[in-house]
């Protein structure tokens, strides 16, 4: 209680402060111009000097190169901008693989009626990924809708949605839709909570539950993303729409090694597609419209990338596969 | 004045008296460890070796963990609904069931986190969720709230105990000096007066209202891991009441288990009654039949219509692989409980643990059927792979797994339940009249 008084007297002292001579305060501020005025002189004179320096650092470079960019376009470029990247080969992999290819929708449109279970193009897929024989990124399955319609095989990739339940429900941005089309996996980024596996109504996903076939042999490349390869435990693998093989204009893995002309892909935005097999390129909207093509599980509202064309008029009888089982993990 | 002191010491004594190192104590606290070190040695394995140690694949891939998950956090629901809804609403008999509720809210709420953490397939990665963490994903809608629920919890345990921690310091000099230290430390220099009383009334009203709409975030959140997705069987507007109501089962069922064992071994007989045992029983029995009709809603609305993906799913359930299971669970538990509890003598304690003990146990098995026969039935047919790439069974490996997370449960509810007052002394003696609540 005794300090109370002192306080006030304090506040006191601090509400009048004693008045200033008029005088001193218009020197002060006469000071604080010129000062204000010498360093905006120096300010500009530095940017003259600079700007003359760097106008005939520009006249000494001058030589232009000539460069190739990412999206196979040649450009002119003065050499005094070249720098070099310092980005490692892996990063700059993760950065494209994100970006995807400008300017192309890719669509794949698979014909049922010529499938006949060659199985070859998972294969290709299996090799090309580094997959176990159990570990399907694309899969022929057997389809029999009723028991008055005919069975028919199927081949299953990712559908790769424009509205992909698995994009959606991720909870660390691992798994992508592309601008391109495709729905893509960091496994450097996945943690194996797997919600998209229980999200996608395709069975499109799966996990490397134990040790991936080629860890030993792959562990020092650097980490693809459109390839995922190396795989890596306890995260993700799924299809990619072969991604690096795109890259290099080239059509996926499997479109290429199918024996049957089962697969068409191609850049909707080109409104053209070309067979696998055949190497015919035709048009994607008279191949939709002509055969009747539809998607699975449209009322999803998945919105896949992936149009069948329906089984009729078909090449080969159905043969029921034996359905062999690869060895359990 | 005397008899009034007298009485006060006698609550005192009764309420601290477990709060000694027994003997029973050592046994059962080196049974819990033991058996936790051997379930965190199959951990270890999964370390290792990968998820393929555990039964689940690509197609199953939640299995046994994330069932034991939802369970977990189902459990811990139950501190919300005795303090929070009855607290608030003014029910006077929760006293002494009110801190185990919130006991084993907090348990529960703790091992959740543990127990989702073992089902992923990179632990090392726990961190990315915050880095990267994306606000789209349910499962980051989850991590939110469950560590909020159990900061809440942890939060209306301890100021609770405030008070009573200060009376425990005072009735324990037969334990070491490091302990009695601990118990001033904890107690924050508790006094009874007037303005400390009123801040921690204050704190604990503003927790038991923030606590309500947490819990039922949680639980809502859990259920829509399932419901957010397209699966048939998993596709329901109704997931989240019904997972909620369901909580309330599997949290009474374990308050009442506790209330038999303390009750038992802590000598409180005088402050846990059968009349507390027959509250809980009716308390129970109106939450499961609150379970039962959501439980006729989420079977009989799909179930009347059988569209296709629905009808193979539920087909499993009623005469498929899962029937067995199914029935059980759904009589066994619900409908003869329900039943049995509404007979005046089956609310005594002895009856009404065995009845928990069963509803406990299968409440596990329900989120075992939830979770698990949907995603043996994906709308694209399972084939070309293994066996058990079809069939989901889970491996030793994984059970383990699962009960180390109970052991973990135990460990903490051993150690909150033994060192702590059990059932709270200074509300108990402001009930009985012998402390004025000093506002």
């Amino acid at each position: 209680m005794e300090e109370h008084p002192k306080n006030e007297h304090n506040q006191d002292n601090q509400q009048n402060p004693e008045p200033e001579n008029p005088k001193q305060a218009s020197r002060r501020k006469f000071l604080r111009n010129i000062g204000l005025i010498g360093a905006g002189a120096a300010a500009g004179a530095a940017a003259l000097f600079s700007g003359d320096i760097f106008e005939k650092a520009k006249k000494k470079g001058g030589k232009k190169s000539v460069l190739l960019t990412q999206d196979n376009k040649l450009v002119e470029v003065d050499s005094l901008e070249l720098k070099a990247l310092e980005k490692s080969p892996e990063q700059q992999m993760q950065i494209r693989g994100r970006e995807g290819i400008p300017g192309r929708r890719w669509i794949w449109v698979i014909d049922l009626s010529k499938c006949r279970n060659a199985r070859q193009c998972i294969a290709a897929c299996q090799a090309a990924h580094h997959l176990r024989p159990d570990q399907f990124h694309i899969n022929t399955l057997q389809i029999q809708e009723n028991p008055h319609t005919p069975s028919f095989h199927m081949p299953k990739p990712c559908q790769h949605c424009d509205n992909p339940p698995c994009v959606s429900v991720c909870p660390v941005d691992a798994t992508f839709k592309r601008p391109d089309g495709p729905v893509l996996i960091d496994n450097e980024r996945c943690i194996g909570c797997r919600f998209c596996i229980a999200a996608c109504p395709y069975s499109a996903r799966m996990l490397n539950w134990i040790k991936p076939k080629f860890e030993e042999q792959d562990k020092d490349l650097p980490y693809n993303i459109e390839l995922n390869i190396p795989q890596r435990i306890g995260t993700i693998t799924k299809c990619l729409m072969s991604s690096d093989r795109l890259r290099e204009g080239k059509l996926p893995y499997c479109v290429s090694a199918c024996p049957n002309g089962v697969y068409y892909f191609g850049d909707e935005n080109e409104d053209t597609v070309t067979n696998g097999t055949t190497k015919e390129s035709v048009r994607l909207s008279t191949l939709l419209s002509e055969n009747g093509a539809y998607q699975l599980l449209p009322e999803l509202g998945t919105k896949p990338r992936v149009y069948y064309l329906p089984p009729k008029n078909r090449l080969f009888p159905f043969e029921p596969s034996k359905d062999a089982e690869p060895k359990k993990i | 004045m005397d008899e009034n002191n007298a009485a006060l010491n006698k609550i005192t004594e009764d309420l601290t008296f477990h709060i000694r190192i027994t003997r029973g104590f050592k046994i059962w606290m080196g049974f819990l460890l033991i058996g936790l070190c051997i379930c965190l040695y199959a951990y270890t394995l999964q370390l290792r070796f990968g998820l393929g140690v555990a039964g689940i694949r690509d197609y199953v891939s939640w299995g046994m963990y994330l069932s034991n998950f939802v369970f977990f956090v189902a459990t811990s629901l139950i501190g919300m609904l005795i303090s929070g809804v009855l607290g608030l609403i003014g029910i006077k008999w929760i006293t002494p069931v009110a801190r185990i509720a919130e006991i084993i809210a907090v348990a529960f709420a703790a091992i959740a986190g543990l127990v989702i953490i073992m089902d992923m397939g990179r632990p090392d990665r726990l961190a990315y969720v915050f880095i990267y963490g994306r606000f789209q994903s349910p499962i980051l809608w989850d991590v939110t709230v469950v560590t909020t629920y159990f900061v809440l919890s942890a939060l209306l345990l301890f100021l609770t105990l405030i008070s009573d921690i200060a009376w425990v310091h005072k009735k324990t000099d037969h334990l070491p000096g490091w302990v009695k230290k601990s118990y001033q430390v904890l107690s924050l220099n508790w006094t009874d007066t007037p303005e400390k009383n009123r801040i921690i009334r204050r704190c604990v009203r503003i927790l038991l209202i923030l606590i309500i709409p947490c819990a039922l975030a949680i639980h809502t959140i859990t259920s829509w891991l399932f419901a957010m997705t397209t699966r048939a069987g998993w596709d329901s507007t109704l997931f989240g009441p019904y997972f909620v109501t369901g909580a309330f089962v599997s949290g009474g069922s374990a308050v009442i288990i506790a209330m038999y064992f303390f009750q038992k071994n802590y000598k409180l007989h005088n402050y846990i009654t059968n009349q507390h045992f027959n509250n809980m029983g009716k308390l129970l029995a109106l939450v499961m039949l609150v379970y039962l009709y959501f439980n006729i809603n989420e079977f009989l609305v799909p179930g009347y219509k059988l569209k296709t993906a629905e009808a193979i799913n539920l087909h499993d359930l009623f005469t498929g692989r899962f029937a067995f299971l199914f029935w059980v669970v759904q009589i066994g538990w619900l409908i003869l409980p329900i039943t049995l509890i509404l007979f005046r003598k089956m609310r005594a304690p002895l009856p009404l643990l065995i009845i928990a003990l069963a509803i406990f146990i299968s409440s596990w098995f329900k989120r075992y059927i939830i979770v698990v026969p949907v995603q043996e039935h994906p709308y694209l047919p399972i084939q070309y792979v293994p066996y058990n790439f079809k069939v989901y069974t889970p491996t030793l490996t994984e059970i383990a797994i699962t009960l180390s997370s109970f052991f973990m449960a135990l460990i903490i509810i051993t150690l909150l339940s033994k060192f702590f007052p059990v059932v709270p002394i200074r509300e108990t003696a402001i009930e009985r009249g012998l402390v004025e609540e000093n506002n």
